[in-house]
């Protein structure tokens, strides 16, 4: 039996394209896109800020701190190839998200809380 | 005093002019992110140029001059003329390609890291404060410029041939980095300026090292040319100043 899997990639980006390694051409479009993650200040998680393209991590690094830390935005900077990056597809987002809408009681709103916390 | 004077403006000079050459790739750059990232170069380039003229005009000032035309950073970057302009010849040449640039600011970043890593200890305070807060800037600018070096000297054969035409075209004014002018010499002793034969050597080593690895010969017996420190400087600076002076001149004291 021939299943096929069928995957998706984040930004829906074919797989072919991609893959700056894979097909190597010799122009600028051909550099793979990266995914930037910043971490603005020590203790706090990196978020995604958005994507470049560079021909390797380390001109990724690099453009990354060009393009999103010229105004003080960072102390830590992530990147990783587009292509490695999961993701779940449009037209599932029925099955996986919606079932949990009609929930309310998986938040924990149903408590009393004493005066005393505060913060929840 | 005047040696002084002379040697800030060298130092301003050098970071205007090729902040300004940088500055011609704004908009044009290969990729959106290079276009950025030679942008920032320039800015940071631009932002030395102005401590040192703010530093160099209160000098000036104190010298005496007239009171109704003191000597500001505006005047000294936009009302000089070219022979007063003491910048090195390499920072007025032409961006040529991109393999042109980054050799250009390669050449110019690692001399520069070098002597501002000396004059943090300069005698003269001022001078000093500059080169520390400029040094983490340079450190950056030279190692986006060696990976670039590498990057396109042991690339493709295009890039490579380019780059050996870019070392064509400036190989000869690497040389007047090192040779001291002589407002340098005046000033050598009181322990205020560099002394560039120290830092000869350790620039040689440096760029046969990223040479190496791009794959890239070091050239020999290259006939150095000189005379920008002192003020004579090729066709090029003209046109720079020509762009960068244009609006002041023509409309004098005009402000933004």
């Amino acid at each position: 039996m021939n299943i096929q899997i069928k995957k998706y990639f984040y930004g829906d980006i074919p797989d072919d394209k991609s893959g700056g390694n894979i097909i190597s051409k010799e122009t600028k479009n051909d550099w793979p896109l990266w995914e930037i993650f910043i971490r603005s200040k020590q203790g706090l998680d990196h978020k995604h800020v958005g994507s470049l393209h560079a021909a390797d991590a380390q001109m990724a690094i690099e453009n990354a701190r060009d393009v999103y830390t010229r105004r003080m935005e960072g102390v830590s900077i992530w990147v990783v190839q587009s292509k490695y990056i999961h993701a779940t597809a449009p037209e599932e987002a029925g099955e996986l998200f919606e079932p949990a809408e009609d929930k309310i009681y998986r938040h924990p709103t149903f408590y009393k809380l004493p005066d005393e916390v505060n913060q929840m | 005093m005047n040696a002084l004077i002379n040697y800030t403006l060298h130092l301003a000079d050098n970071s205007l002019i090729l902040g300004q050459r940088n500055s011609e790739w704004c908009g044009h750059g290969p990729v959106l992110e290079q276009d950025i990232a030679i942008t920032n170069i320039s800015l940071d380039l631009i932002g030395q140029a102005r401590n040192f003229y703010q530093y160099a005009s209160s000098l000036i000032n104190q010298r005496g001059k007239p009171l109704n035309n003191p000597a500001s950073e505006d005047s000294l970057a936009y009302l000089r003329t070219e022979r007063e302009f003491k910048n090195c010849l390499l920072t007025e040449q032409p961006n040529g390609d991109w393999g042109q640039t980054v050799l250009r600011q390669f050449f110019f970043s690692q001399y520069q890291y070098l002597l501002f890593q000396q004059l943090q200890n300069s005698k003269d305070e001022q001078i000093a404060a500059i080169a520390v807060k400029s040094l983490k800037e340079v450190s950056y600018h030279l190692r986006w410029s060696s990976e670039w070096v590498i990057r396109l000297g042991d690339g493709t054969e295009e890039s490579h041939r380019r780059t050996l035409k870019a070392i064509d075209e400036l190989w000869m004014y690497s040389g007047e980095l090192f040779q001291p002018a002589s407002y340098e010499l005046l000033i050598l002793n009181e322990g205020i300026a560099s002394d560039l034969d120290l830092l000869k050597p350790k620039w040689e080593e440096k760029v046969k090292e990223i040479f190496s690895e791009a794959n890239l010969p070091v050239p020999e017996n290259v006939f150095i040319q000189t005379g920008g420190k002192e003020g004579r400087h090729t066709e090029q600076l003209g046109y720079i100043l020509a762009e960068l002076q244009f609006m002041q001149r023509t409309y004098p004291g005009n402000e933004w």
